[in-house]
């Protein structure tokens, strides 16, 4: 089983998204993380689905996503090709003794304190899967009360957009 | 044009634009605003049904008989969900349908009110594209656009959920309406490349067969294939949803594959060195045990659905598009290719596959009657110009292998979902499609228990269809799977039907039809003669069989195409070809 990070275009309608997780329960595709937001046209909405599969498995759940009428376009984006980043919000044990051995790590990941009560403190990071892995690794010692985690987003280097063939179909039809 | 209207006005009058003029369903609260202005349509006959199940199948019976987009209407709750089976049996053999169903007004959507379900969220994976539409603005374009998405690519079913305020609020009606699916782009048109290389192969190939599926008919393409078939030389096998595409009498044509395909159709699949799969999806049903599937042969795959192309078993050449231009520019690019391959040793192997073991069957000493010998003979008594519905079970696999088609789509059946009830409805559907077309629906007694209710509307609405009841007094395919893999322990297949409990001759003649029985082989002439004859009603025939008789050949669900059985514990041999 490999990783893919799809990028899926879809018209901006209620439902898409039900339509777009029904598809990989009742095919048997587990997905590993799927985040879904606004682009730049208010018509369109993207999701960013992070799958594990093998090859072909991931070209007959790309078929099967691409016969959905509400969807526009299907890229997936190669790791090295693409920025990817996920969000982290975690609440850490952290009193007068040891926040600061807290903060520098904060610091270190390039992380953010965004709460501060007298026995924890709430951590902002984002970053690579990896990035978060090792930061929860690190601040595992001192006490993780609580943590939350955004799906991947993803975009691909260099001066391209995927969205633009897209728009211009959605031109012709309006 | 614009026009001021309720949503219900609009949405009859945009049916009527985009040519519908039968609608089946059955009227209830959600749906009731468009129920009254169809009473005005002079365009549109709607055909009042006795369970939403049977609007579906009528529907779906319309469409393969018209090739237009089948509409079936029913209120919202239980009467949308009736049509969940019929909706899941289109998706599943690829069947243009429209279902329009009311929904609670928008305002208590979510609320579970009265008769109130998510059929959209319901029939999801049901469907090819569904819609639930709470403005009455947008229900002329989404008539159009359901219209567009059933019949165009891979045919489909397509359900527009529409709420009770948006069909009794004032619109503004304009026409025509411009479609907005962006994300909508089927492809018709096949990749020259992969027509070349097709081309190239079916040259150099010594062991090769046409597997053609139900998209050929689809596509309109039984013309083309013909062609095909006798430019090259090569055996064509018919699937269940392909049979008359091909004519059963041509030389060439080695029946049907699959689990009670013809040996020969089996055996040429399990030795062909090249399969050229037109329209077809290697269904579990045909392919057998897939890692044993054709294990020499490489695959050229053309379909109108790329997600059907390497779904199952991987193609050497993926062709995408329909099968009406992947045969033309294929029968060119063989033309241009010029070889001409060498099939004679495949053919000797072939024929003697065919003389060796063709279809047959066991009649009984007793004097009662073989199923198979009834289809047998309707197909010489009504001939290859009738319709023929069946279910799902014994009576459809018969009916596929023991009526001579030669002509395509005059075979109507439930072949991916397996639909029990399927053919009386269908079967009025496909008569209201074709007036002047026999149409003879052939069921089992457990088949037709389930949906013989429509034949109170078929003697109502005049539409004289013909029914074949094959009454073996039970479940019969299951009981035939109780007979050889579970120890012939028959739990719960006896339905006694042939203890007359129902009656099918009195419940026939309840119904305002024609009822005959038949229970010995040599009154079967006369009884098909005499249904023949009767046009002004419809008939029911109760075929009184043994309950013994079996479907063979058979590949037993999950072996190998390689261990087909030709008869009970009977294997064919097969060093004829080597």
């Amino acid at each position: 089983m490999s990783r893919h990070t799809l990028s899926v275009l879809v018209e901006n309608k209620p439902g898409v998204l039900a339509r777009v997780s029904a598809l990989f329960s009742r095919r048997g595709f587990n997905i590993d993380s799927l985040a879904v937001g606004p682009t730049e046209h208010d018509d369109i909405s993207r999701m960013t689905i992070v799958v594990n599969v093998e090859e072909l498995p991931l070209e007959q759940v790309t078929k099967q996503l691409n016969k959905l009428v509400n969807v526009l376009k299907i890229v997936e984006l190669d790791t090295t090709q693409s920025v990817q980043r996920e969000l982290m919000l975690i609440k850490v044990r952290a009193d007068a003794d040891s926040r600061s051995h807290v903060l520098e790590l904060v610091n270190l990941f390039r992380a953010r304190c965004v709460d501060v009560a007298p026995d924890a403190v709430t951590i902002e990071v984002t970053g690579t899967a990896d990035k978060l892995e090792a930061f929860v690794r690190v601040l595992e010692p001192f006490g993780i009360k609580e943590l939350v985690q955004s799906g991947m987003v993803a975009i691909g280097r260099g001066a391209r957009s995927i969205t633009d063939r897209s728009l211009r179909a959605l031109d012709r039809t309006a | 044009m614009t026009e001021q209207m309720t949503g219900a006005q609009a949405l009859v009058r945009a049916l009527e634009h985009v040519g519908v003029d039968t609608v089946f369903g059955i009227p209830g609260g959600a749906i009731l605003p468009a129920y009254d202005p169809l009473y005005d349509s002079t365009k549109v006959r709607h055909v009042l049904v006795r369970h939403e199940q049977g609007a579906g199948h009528a529907a779906e019976g319309y469409a393969q008989a018209t090739g237009k987009v089948g509409v079936c209407m029913a209120t919202s709750g239980p009467g949308a969900t009736n049509l969940v089976t019929p909706i899941a049996d289109a998706y599943m053999d690829s069947v243009p349908i429209v279902a329009i169903t009311g929904q609670v007004a928008s305002a208590a959507i979510g609320t579970d009110a009265f008769q109130e379900a998510d059929i959209s969220g319901i029939t999801m994976p049901i469907t090819k594209h569904n819609f639930l539409v709470t403005n009455a603005a947008d229900i002329p374009r989404t008539i159009v656009e359901a219209f567009h998405i059933a019949s165009t690519g891979r045919p489909g079913p397509v359900l527009v959920d529409i709420s009770k305020d948006a069909l009794q609020a004032m619109t503004t009606f304009t026409w025509p309406v411009t479609m907005q699916l962006p994300g909508y782009r089927p492809v018709t048109r096949p990749h020259s490349k992969q027509i070349r290389e097709a081309a190239r192969l079916i040259a150099e190939s010594r062991r090769p067969v046409l597997y053609a599926g139900g998209g050929v008919h689809k596509a309109r393409a039984s013309a083309q294939l013909l062609e095909l078939a006798e430019l090259t030389g090569i055996p064509v096998i018919t699937t269940l949803m392909a049979r008359g595409s091909f004519p059963d009498s041509h030389p060439q044509h080695l029946g049907m594959p699959g689990m009670h395909g013809t040996v020969a159709a089996v055996g040429s699949l399990q030795r062909s060195d090249l399969i050229i799969a037109l329209g077809a999806r290697f269904d579990d049903r045909v392919t057998g045990r897939l890692d044993t599937f054709a294990p020499h042969a490489k695959i050229v795959h053309a379909d109108i659905d790329p997600a059907e192309i390497s779904k199952n078993r991987h193609a050497d050449v993926p062709i995408v598009g329909d099968c009406r231009e992947v045969l033309t520019d294929l029968i060119a690019a063989v033309k241009a290719d010029g070889r001409k391959g060498d099939y004679a040793d495949w053919w000797q192997a072939l024929n003697a596959l065919k003389g060796t073991y063709a279809l047959g069957y066991e009649e009984f000493e007793d004097g009662t009657l073989a199923p198979q010998y009834v289809m047998e003979r309707l197909s010489a008594i009504v001939g290859p110009d009738a319709f023929y519905v069946a279910g799902v079970g014994q009576h459809q696999m018969w009916a596929a292998q023991f009526i001579g088609y030669e002509r395509p789509g005059t075979f109507i059946n439930s072949g991916g979902l397996g639909t029990m009830g399927f053919a009386v409805p269908a079967a009025m559907g496909v008569k209201m499609g074709s007036p002047e077309t026999t149409v003879w629906a052939i069921d089992g007694d457990g088949c037709f228990q389930m949906t013989n209710q429509e034949l109170a509307t078929c003697a109502l609405e005049g539409v004289p269809i013909k029914v074949a009841v094959i009454n073996n007094g039970n479940l019969g395919m299951v009981r035939q799977w109780q007979t050889l893999f579970y120890e012939e322990r028959y739990s719960n297949t006896n339905l006694q039907s042939t203890r007359r409990i129902p009656d099918f001759v009195k419940l026939a003649e309840a119904y305002g039809c024609v009822g005959l029985r038949c229970e010995r082989p040599e009154d079967v002439d006369a009884v098909i003669r005499k249904a023949m004859e009767i046009n002004d009603a419809p008939v029911v025939v109760d075929f009184v069989v043994h309950e013994d008789a079996m479907v063979w050949p058979m590949v037993a669900a999950g072996t190998s195409n390689d261990e087909i059985k030709y008869a009970r514990d009977m294997a064919p041999k097969w060093e004829h070809e080597d």
